[in-house]
């Protein structure tokens, strides 16, 4: 269900964010789907391989989407029991991400390309950073509820009380800067810019073409997707019904979509050099949390 | 007939030595596999009936009497090193080929003779219990390996090398003596099972420490890791393979075995050993990071997997000072679960890297590139090896770290708020290990195997032959099904933990399997929608048109394969991060002002071990007193007998003031 939502989401996500981008900047901007329909063409196009690249660089754009459909597998939904769900699932999400990077990166890497290389070894280094930001987050989330697998977390985060207030606003606020981060957006990576030497993501995909690149943007959308789909965990009401989930599932995503346009049409991209601090400041913003559920659970004064 | 047994492969190894060159091998072969028959069928039947009394094997006779004790713990790591020196062996073929012109057969007959007796000597120090005769086996082993290290001797950094690390080696051993001697001089007795009473009347943590230091040479924890990184690349692959894939798990064992009779002081020592552990783990990958040499490379890699296995014993003897069976069960597992696995990817990694070495003579990242194109196959198993040390699924390294994942975030809510903080900074650690593996495996890979070649290659480059390859399929199939059917493996596991730490037996795995099915299926199903993509993808572009072309060089038609990023480009941004820690020397001469038109230059880069450094820096104030000490030493018997004559003196005068 998790996944099925994601998908959806995936489909109007990136469209929200261009549109609102335009609106923002005073012009009328395409339709929602325009990404898709770009998408649409690349599949439809024929392609041009690099003559350096080996069969790493035809397998990886498979592998980055299969892995994240696969995580979309463990994303729950409230009220209802996810695909897989068991203790511990969280740390299988993060390597499974972690694995459609790592074959991203060297894909990246099979071209033999210095510009590519650059954009592997700064997604390398920000993801690595971005990483425990991540597991604090559930460890302490862990620590609050008493349970380790997601949807348990979230089930029992949502009656844990009224001083879940605050855990929930810095999880969200973290949750959404590691998507930014993960996704390549705006604070560390602009995914407008048009100067390779300044570019994450965009770097990465140079030589990809056609079907692939399709692929490639399935999976980045579908990312998106995923991430909306955990934030919106800690905002459902449990107690709703159905359909009035989905509907608020819906509401929270285009919000998010909103958020991320509206916040990357003011606000410019840092230095590449200072990424990694900002980065390592969302650890410590976990790491706060965790001593807040510390000091909550009592455990500071026994 | 017992001591028959034992002694058999002990005389026909000597045969090595005498044989004919072209039997040699087979011979060795075959003494291997019958050694390993003997070992492993007893190890097997310990290992599935773990709580059934120690299988013993006492051989002997008018001398005395030696006891060979194969328990389930035993049993494990004799399973785990039968397999990898057997890998080691068969990829030890084709890997010395090259060798038969240059070495004399004396030096190849030496070094198979070696070779059996490195696991000779490993089998038997995971058999004895007696403290002098393992005290033997373990000096058996070091000597063996450094006969094995001191392979291409002609070489001078080599024989250095193998000197440290023979006199490393040794302090360990003085540091074992002292721990087995005090004991003895408590229980009367020299033994691990004398420990027990030891441990029952005095503190525990001390002689733990002593026998952890001990150990921890072997294992090459941090600060005791100098020898490692030198003598992994110094030896050849095979060696490489097996000793960093099963002879420092020794130390693990060592440690392991110890723990077992420890009875309190679980919270200080799983403390210790924690953080220990995951600095050794930090430290450990973040200096590999830096490496330009490929086998060195892989040797810090050891080091960070050593602190991975660590943090899972850590955990577990926390969690018999909690008594938490839950995170004794989840650490210990995953500690132990890790020996195996590491015992698989390690060799793989050093073979197919000693298969590059093979072919292009050079282990130095920055002159590879562009490998994947001539050894597909040897590509495609290290890439294999580097996911799985990586620990991403579906592979086996996944499991090992998920089961101490879960350990840590339990033992978040297990101890008091110390505890969790400390359980909160390892986990911190090991999210952080596990990116910075990712950082320098894509780095590797990318720059090794990937691009294009760098430097024109000497001679001819082909996919390395089948006898090299055959060890490695076999190791590839193994981390594959870990990966995907993981309770099979673990529950032998948890019981050795069972029978060993005594937790409740059976109470952990009800609601552990379940998670490791759902693992399994989610790793099949990856692998099955992976396929069903590429099989679309293959099949629409086969009716599209699918050219080739260069790489898209930013308008720039004129790149050569210099101008393509370096590893040491590549670790750059990183290494300006962890600049506090690692200490990088730049080799170069600085442009002067009234060079209006400068000549070549040249610029190296070496990154420095700040532990090295540090040993270094002792080694050198010991030189300083020992020289000065040295003065003593004139040459003239009056003064020696004058020093005779103070000694005596300065004794009587102590005894009368009655200091002695």
């Amino acid at each position: 269900m998790g996944l099925l939502l994601a998908i959806i989401t995936a489909l109007f996500f990136p469209g929200v964010i261009l549109r609102m981008k335009s609106i923002a900047s005073g012009r009328k901007g395409p339709g929602i789907l325009q990404p898709w329909k770009n998408i649409w063409v690349l599949l439809r196009k024929s392609s041009v391989i690099s003559t350096t690249t080996s069969y790493i660089f035809r397998l990886a754009p498979s592998f980055y989407l299969s892995t994240i459909l696969c995580a979309g597998l463990l994303l729950p939904f409230p009220g209802m029991s996810p695909v897989f769900s068991f203790e511990g699932d969280f740390v299988l999400f993060a390597y499974l991400l972690a694995l459609g990077k790592f074959l991203f990166i060297v894909g990246a890497l099979d071209t033999g390309s210095s510009f590519e290389g650059m954009g592997a070894n700064r997604e390398a280094l920000y993801s690595m950073l971005a990483e425990p930001a991540f597991f604090i987050l559930f460890g302490t989330l862990a620590l609050l509820t008493g349970h380790t697998s997601m949807a348990e977390i979230f089930d029992s985060f949502r009656f844990a009380g009224n001083h879940t207030f605050i855990i929930g606003f810095i999880s969200v606020y973290l949750l959404i800067q590691i998507a930014m981060i993960e996704n390549s957006r705006m604070p560390v990576d602009d995914p407008k810019t048009h100067l390779e030497l300044t570019m994450v993501h965009e770097v990465m995909i140079l030589d990809h073409s056609g079907f692939d690149l399709a692929l490639i943007h399935i999976g980045t959308a579908l990312k998106f997707g995923l991430y909306g789909g955990l934030i919106a965990n800690f905002l459902l009401p449990v107690n709703w019904t159905f359909p009035a989930h989905v509907t608020f599932y819906f509401f929270i995503q285009i919000l998010f979509a909103l958020l991320i346009g509206f916040m990357e049409s003011f606000r410019a991209r840092k230095k590449l050099a200072k990424n990694p601090q900002f980065i390592v400041t969302l650890s410590s913003i976990a790491l706060i949390a965790f001593i807040l559920v510390l000091l909550i659970t009592f455990k500071m004064i026994g | 007939m017992e001591s028959f047994i034992i002694l058999a492969p002990v005389i026909l190894s000597f045969f090595i030595l005498i044989l004919p060159s072209g039997i040699r091998y087979y011979y060795s072969l075959a003494l291997t596999v019958c050694i390993i028959g003997l070992t492993a069928i007893p190890a097997f039947n310990a290992l599935i009936h773990p709580l059934n009394a120690p299988w013993n094997f006492v051989a002997g006779g008018s001398f005395g009497v030696i006891t060979f004790t194969l328990d389930s713990l035993s049993a494990f790591f004799v399973l785990i090193t039968n397999f990898a020196v057997f890998a080691g062996m068969l990829y030890s073929q084709g890997y010395l080929n090259p060798y038969r012109l240059s070495k004399s057969p004396a030096q190849l007959a030496l070094h198979n003779f070696s070779f059996v007796w490195l696991q000779l000597s490993m089998l038997a120090v995971l058999m004895l219990r007696d403290g002098l005769a393992f005290l033997i086996a373990w000096e058996l082993m070091a000597v063996s390996s450094f006969m094995l290290v001191l392979f291409e001797a002609e070489k001078r950094s080599t024989l250095k090398t193998a000197v440290n690390y023979l006199i490393q080696m040794h302090v360990g051993l003085v540091l074992l003596v002292i721990a087995f001697l005090l004991c003895e001089a408590d229980t009367g007795q020299m033994n691990f099972d004398a420990l027990q009473v030891y441990f029952s009347r005095h503190p525990n943590s001390p002689l733990f420490f002593l026998f952890f230091a001990g150990f921890a040479i072997k294992a090459g924890f941090i600060p005791f890791h100098t020898w490692l990184p030198d003598a992994h690349p110094a030896a050849p692959s095979h060696v490489s393979g097996v000793m960093s894939g099963v002879m420092i798990k020794m130390g693990i064992y060592g440690i392991v075995r110890v723990l077992t009779y420890v009875q309190s002081d679980f919270i200080i020592i799983g403390l210790a050993l924690l953080i220990i552990s995951s600095i050794t783990g930090l430290l450990g990958v973040m200096m590999a990071i830096v490496q330009h040499d490929l086998k060195k490379l892989l040797a810090y890699h050891s080091i960070e997997n050593i602190g991975i296995i660590g943090i899972g014993i850590g955990l577990g003897t926390m969690g018999l000072g909690l008594n938490n069976p839950i995170l004794v069960s989840l650490g210990f597992a995953g500690g132990l679960l890790h020996v195996f696995n590491h015992s698989l990817f390690k060799p793989l990694l050093f073979f197919s890297a000693g298969s590059v070495y093979k072919a292009y003579h050079t282990r130095n990242i920055e002159q590879l590139g562009g490998v994947i194109h001539k050894m597909p196959q040897t590509a495609g198993l290290f890439l294999l090896g580097a996911l799985a040390i990586c620990g991403l699924p579906p592979l086996n390294g996944f499991i090992s770290e998920f089961l101490i994942y879960i350990g840590l975030i339990k033992g978040l809510s297990a101890g008091n708020a110390y505890q969790s903080l400390t359980f909160l900074m390892v986990l911190i650690s090991l999210t952080l290990i596990g990116g910075l593996a990712i950082f320098c495996f894509t780095k590797v890979f990318g720059i090794v195997f990937l691009g294009t070649n760098r430097t024109i290659p000497k001679s001819e480059i082909s996919e390395a032959e089948k006898g090299m390859l055959i060890p490695q399929y076999l190791i590839a199939i193994l981390i594959v099904l870990i990966g995907l059917v993981p309770i099979i493996f673990i529950n032998p596991i948890l019981g050795v933990i069972n029978a060993q730490f005594h937790t409740l037996p059976g109470a952990f795995p009800v609601s552990l399997s379940p998670v490791f099915t759902q693992i399994g299926t989610l790793g099949v199903i990856l692998i099955l929608v992976t396929g069903t993509i590429l099989l679309v993808r293959n099949e629409i572009l086969k009716k599209r048109r699918v050219e080739k072309g260069p790489t898209w060089g930013c308008g720039y038609t004129a790149s050569t394969p210099r101008q393509q990023y370096t590893g040491t480009s590549y670790t750059t941004n990183f290494g300006e991060l962890a600049q506090p820690v690692l200490r990088q020397e730049e080799e170069f001469q600085p442009i002067q002002e009234e060079e209006i038109f400068p000549g070549m230059r040249f610029y190296a880069i070496h990154p420095t071990d700040i532990f090295r450094l540090a040993i270094n820096r002792i080694i050198d104030i010991c030189m300083l007193v020992l020289k000065k000490i040295a003065r003593l030493q004139t040459g003239n018997i009056q003064h020696y007998i004058l020093y005779a004559f103070v000694f005596i003196l300065i004794i009587f005068v102590l005894l009368y003031l009655k200091v002695l």
